[in-house]
């Protein structure tokens, strides 16, 4: 099978690649441009680490097939700092000790900030909710869903 | 170990929450996980694997995924060692993994592997894994432990049994454990009240979200590079060499972060087939296990079968409690048959117990670890008939837990006397605790269950580095599965004085250090914390070395205070203190590095207790059980970094909950895995669950110069049993099988 040259956007970048028909987006993410933020805990939808931004709207990159990304711009974790500061919900991820592996972390923070920007003023179910397609099997969810929270009040007041 | 330096009574460092040094890492996607590692022409690995539960192989023809284009090699039995031979019992250790990494004449559970394949692409991998044909002659299967223990099941491997197996049992009890003390019979007409139950639980899969992935490079010459995720390299490192006949120096490997464990990756899966596949083709080979290959081929925890009888009298006082527990371990022996035994009566001080633990083979992956293993289903049937008999007898659950509590000087169920241990405290915190007061409503129910987990200290090697700028960096072999690196910072703050800032402590990689056992067994906070205080004040003995020389007085008239050598007393001699930097700043000149070292067996880790507090509501319609409050009360000895204790609290509580309501291993009658996916076997999301409220409870542990308990796995032993004892109350049934999911719920109210 030959493979397919694809343009897209990401993190604002003009990037390119090549990828086999099959090839999802998040292998390509990961694969063929080297951005391993992303991370396959499922390959199948189930457990949300592989979200990414694409032109917009939060996916499963492990749904999406790289050819797919043609023509979009695409939002993964390494694009959430842009310098040297970290995005709100980094720091009081971090602060907050919500996460213990981190391999749900990129995923959860891709999500969240996407929440953030629809809902600035989530309620906890809201949040719970809304993070349903995104497993952690370490935390309990706890510290990440009051993490949340938190940021959400303070970037509310900074705003 | 001798320590008698034991609870300093202020700590400057220790107890405070600190940001974990890998914080930003893994924030913004850098952190490298197992499968985030690529090389230069490396090829890609895949599985094939049974579809069948039992089968002989009676052929496996490669020839056509040979000719694969982009195909490079494949590997089968014939590739591993030659020299690992099956003997009976435990000796058979490495032919055990061997035959699990590697099917060779018979394949024992659906998903065992059987051969794999090297390409130069992921997808061409896996398409090649279709193309080879396996010539099967199914045999007959068993996946039930009663089943896999009666007259006529299937036998897995004969003379798989060690020597404690008594004559007359089937050959796939591998492993017999019995022990207690007193007279159960006396005990028991002692008793107002004997209630007796069976149980069963489900196998429960750890639900890692990381799959098992590795990066191996070897070469002919028998030199190798393993990058994996694990939760002890060490140990990847010895069994690795063994299985492909290499010397164990030669094979370096380095863990990768690790996207997380709970006991399941303390074993090998493809890391041995990797390495393999690359010494095949002197390339780097990478392997990464789809999330179905997880559950249908790595460790899920035992299934069990469970009959308690307990004798209580009409003012709580317990007189006698015996429990059987057959443990169904998958294909290997190995399941925790008597340590589940040995956990079962562990917190009560009974004057009569008797336990008896079975360890049983069915056609089913090989259990691993997972938190605490064994002990969360003892918990559930022990702590559903103490409640049973606290309902009958009218008794408060607390009050009668209190009556019987172990504590200091207790006779333990499994025999040693304990030390000072925190059960009571737990309990005393749990009663006075506004959760156990609050009001319930109509269909909702509360309860409560203690748990137990003994800990493990092990082997440990930690070197600790002084560096010219006054910083230090400590290297550890002992993976980071939930925030270690912060806590060891912070011990070696304490102890050196100087600020958790200019400390590194960094997972080093086999070639740097000796031995470390796994990250298991809640030792890691525990041993390596020991090891690192130990190595920091071996640094500082030879710092105070060097303040003496310098000073031109005895080393013994030298201390460390607060980051400085300072002369002992007024005697010593009157002296500017020397801060760690200055000392260090000059140490080329003065005798050169100074380095701390730690390396033993640290004996002292003390045992662990909690008491849990659950509410629950159960929907008649559906049979649906919904958490409303959930509260853990555990003994952490010493919490170092208080905010990574209440996340393995909480972390466990979340485990126990879906291990109560809804996970379970489904079989069907052909033996195979009917849910290998997040869809059908789920684990609990963030929508299902309430915030999960911790009390960090500390009575020191005399084994460690600060206190510390470990406290990763006991918070995953009392959740069933609680969770069971408050659906109990909510709908008025009580279940004794998990998962409690609401197909059996509604069943159960049905049978009212
Ligand atoms: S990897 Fe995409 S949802 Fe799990
Ligand atoms: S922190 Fe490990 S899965 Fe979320």
């Amino acid at each position: 099978m030959s493979n397919i040259h694809v343009n897209t956007t990401v993190n604002g970048d003009e990037i390119g690649f090549l990828c086999d028909p099959r090839e999802t987006l998040l292998d390509c993410l990961r694969d063929k441009l080297s951005l391993t933020g992303a991370k396959e805990g499922c390959g199948t939808g189930d457990c949300g680490a592989c979200s990414v931004k694409l032109s917009g709207r939060l996916v499963c990159s492990c749904l999406v097939l790289g050819a797919e990304a043609e023509g979009q711009e695409i939002e993964t974790i390494e694009g959430m700092s842009r310098d040297e500061n970290l995005h709100p919900l980094q720091e009081k991820f971090i602060e907050y000790a919500a996460l213990q592996c981190g391999i749900c972390t990129p995923g959860i923070l891709v999500a969240t900030k996407a929440l953030l920007e629809k809902n600035p003023d989530p309620t906890e179910t809201e949040v719970r909710y809304w993070l349903a397609g995104n497993l952690c099997r370490c935390t309990g969810y706890d510290k990440i869903i009051r993490a949340i929270l938190d940021t959400a009040a303070d970037m509310r007041e900074a705003s | 170990m001798a320590l008698d330096d034991q609870s300093k009574p202020y700590f400057k460092f220790v107890g405070t929450r600190p940001k974990r040094p890998d914080g930003i890492d893994k924030v913004t996607g850098r952190a490298k996980f197992g499968a985030d590692s690529y090389a230069a022409g490396m090829l890609h690995g895949a599985i094939v694997r049974s579809p069948h539960a039992h089968a002989r192989i009676k052929s496996i023809d490669t020839s056509e995924a040979e000719a694969l284009k982009g195909v490079k090699a494949v590997v089968t039995r014939a590739d591993f060692s030659k020299d690992i031979k099956f003997t009976s019992g435990k000796d058979s250790e490495h032919w055990n993994v061997l035959e699990n990494v590697m099917a060779d004449e018979k394949v024992l559970y659906d998903g065992h592997a059987l051969a794999a394949i090297a390409a130069t692409s992921a997808l061409i991998a896996r398409d090649a894994v279709k193309l080879v044909k396996v010539e099967y002659e199914i045999l007959s299967h068993v996946t039930d432990v009663d089943e896999a223990m009666a007259i006529g099941a299937p036998v897995i491997r004969k003379g798989a049994s060690d020597k404690s197996v008594p004559s007359g049992l089937h050959e796939n009890v591998v492993s017999y454990y019995e022990s207690g003390h007193g007279d159960v019979e006396t005990g028991f007409t002692e008793a107002d009240l004997i209630i007796e139950e069976s149980f069963k639980t489900e196998a429960t899969h750890q639900g890692y979200i990381e799959p098992h992935a590795c990066l191996a490079s070897l070469g002919s010459d028998g030199k190798g590079e393993l990058w994996c995720t694990t939760q002890g390299h060490f140990s990847f490192q010895k069994v690795c060499a063994a299985l492909l006949g290499l010397e164990t120096s030669q094979l370096r490997v380095t863990a990768s972060e690790i996207g997380g464990g709970f006991g399941g990756k303390t074993t090998v899966f493809i890391e041995p087939v990797a390495l393999a596949l690359s010494r095949k083709t002197n390339r780097p080979v990478k392997i990464v296990m789809s999330r179905s290959e997880v559950f249908r081929a790595t460790g899920p925890t035992a299934s069990t079968s469970m009959d308690i009888k307990i004798g209580m009298k009409k003012d709580g006082t317990i007189t006698a409690g015996q429990g059987t527990f057959r443990l169904q371990g998958g294909a290997f022996p190995g399941a925790p048959g008597g340590m589940t035994a040995m956990c079962a009566f562990a917190p009560y001080a009974l004057k009569n117990v008797h336990q008896i633990g079975y360890s049983v083979m069915s056609n089913r992956p090989k259990q691993a670890a997972y938190r605490a293993p064994g002990s969360p289903m003892a918990a559930f049937a022990v702590e559903s008939v103490i409640d049973a008999l606290c309902k009958k007898l009218d008794l408060d659950p607390i009050e009668v837990r209190l009556k019987n509590a172990s504590r200091k000087g207790t006779k333990a169920s499994y025999g040693p006397t304990f030390e000072e241990i925190g059960l009571v405290e737990c309990l005393e915190t749990a009663k006075s605790h506004s959760h156990y007061k609050a009001p319930l409503k109509k269909g909702q129910g509360r309860g409560i269950s203690c748990g137990f987990w003994f800990n493990f200290g092990g082997e440990t090697a930690v070197s600790l580095a002084l560096s010219e700028d006054g910083t230090v960096q400590i290297s550890v072999g002992t993976p980071d599965i939930g925030g270690s690196r912060a806590s060891i910072a912070l011990m070696a703050a304490e102890e050196l004085g100087i600020p958790y800032d200019h400390i590194r402590c960094t997972v080093a990689d086999t070639a740097t250090l000796g031995y470390n056992e796994i990250s298991h067994g809640s030792r890691v906070t525990y041993a390596t914390g020991l090891a690192t205080i130990k190595a920091a004040r071996d640094a500082i003995n030879k710092l105070c070395k060097r303040a003496a020389e310098k000073w031109g007085i005895p080393e013994e008239a030298v201390k460390w205070e607060d980051g400085h050598a300072v002369p002992s007393g007024p005697n010593a001699g009157d002296f500017e203190p020397l801060s760690l930097k200055n000392i260090s700043e000059k140490m080329g000149k003065t005798g050169g590095p100074i380095v701390g070292h730690f390396e033993a067996n640290p004996e002292g880790a003390g045992v662990s207790f909690a008491t849990h507090i659950v509410d629950a509501e159960v929907d008649p319609e559906t049979g649906k059980t919904q958490i409303l409050r959930y509260t853990v009360i555990q003994d952490a000895g010493k919490a170092i970094h208080p905010s990574y204790v209440e996340g393995q609290f909480q972390g466990g509580a979340a485990q126990g909950i879906g291990w109560a309501l809804n996970e379970e291993y489904i079989y069907g009658s052909d033996g195979r895995l009917q849910n290998a996916g997040f869809l059908d076997y789920r684990i609990p999301l963030a929508s299902d669950l309430p915030m999960i409220d911790t009390v960090i409870v500390e009575v020191p542990n005399p084994g460690h110069p600060y206190g510390v308990r470990g406290v990763g796995e006991t918070s995953i032993c009392p959740p069933l049993a609680a969770i069971a004892n408050a659906v109990s109350q909510a709908a008025g049934v009580r279940l004794t099988e998990l998962p409690m999911s609401p197909p059996s719920i509604l069943a159960a109210l049905k049978a009212e």
